[in-house]
């Protein structure tokens, strides 16, 4: 899994169907102290995260478990989001 | 796998069931001469790893959901063991 930022949503109408009524979130992966790292990227969201919030997400198919028994199409999810995290 | 120092902890209220009671990690992936190699990323503990702790990390689905003991849980890595030393011939 990696921390995130939510930094956007995507409205997306004509889809597969069985990404169906799910919400999906744009990432800018961040590093542990909180800088932006790497590409954004699109996930789908099984805790309802909104923009602004710090989330974790876990990537690939993994992403779709949290929707099981749709198998959603997806290769990112959010899984949760973050109260705080602490270094050493 | 591969090897990794704990450095952090992370907490977090909501999230998805399957991960009730996991601890979380972020853990930063190390060169064998333990330099950092990439960026850090999260994993589940399931061996009670600690901060400072050299650690061997799955970075694969069905491992890290095997080592949260969770049936199709949406990890993608996990801490499986504690390092006690790594020996290298070359």
């Amino acid at each position: 899994m990696q921390l995130a930022r939510v930094i956007g949503d995507v409205i997306v109408t004509r889809k597969d169907e069985n990404l169906a009524a799910i919400k999906l979130m744009v990432l800018q992966p961040i590093a542990a102290d909180g800088s932006d790292v790497g590409r954004t990227l699109v996930a789908v969201d099984a805790v309802g995260a909104g923009v602004g919030e710090t989330v974790f997400f876990v990537r690939g198919k993994e992403a779709s478990f949290p929707f099981y028994p749709i198998e959603v199409p997806a290769d990112a999810g959010i899984v949760g989001i973050v109260d705080h995290w602490d270094l050493e | 796998m591969q090897i990794a120092r704990v450095i952090g902890t992370v907490v977090s209220t909501q999230k998805h069931p399957k991960f009730e009671g996991a601890k979380l990690l972020l853990v930063q992936p190390m060169a064998l001469d333990d330099s950092p190699r990439g960026t850090p990323l999260l994993a589940i503990d399931s061996v009670g790893a600690g901060i400072h702790e050299k650690v061997l990390v799955v970075i694969e689905g069905r491992a890290a959901g095997e080592a949260l003991g969770q049936k199709a849980a949406p990890v993608d890595a996990a801490v499986i063991g504690i390092i006690d030393s790594v020996d290298v011939q070359e």
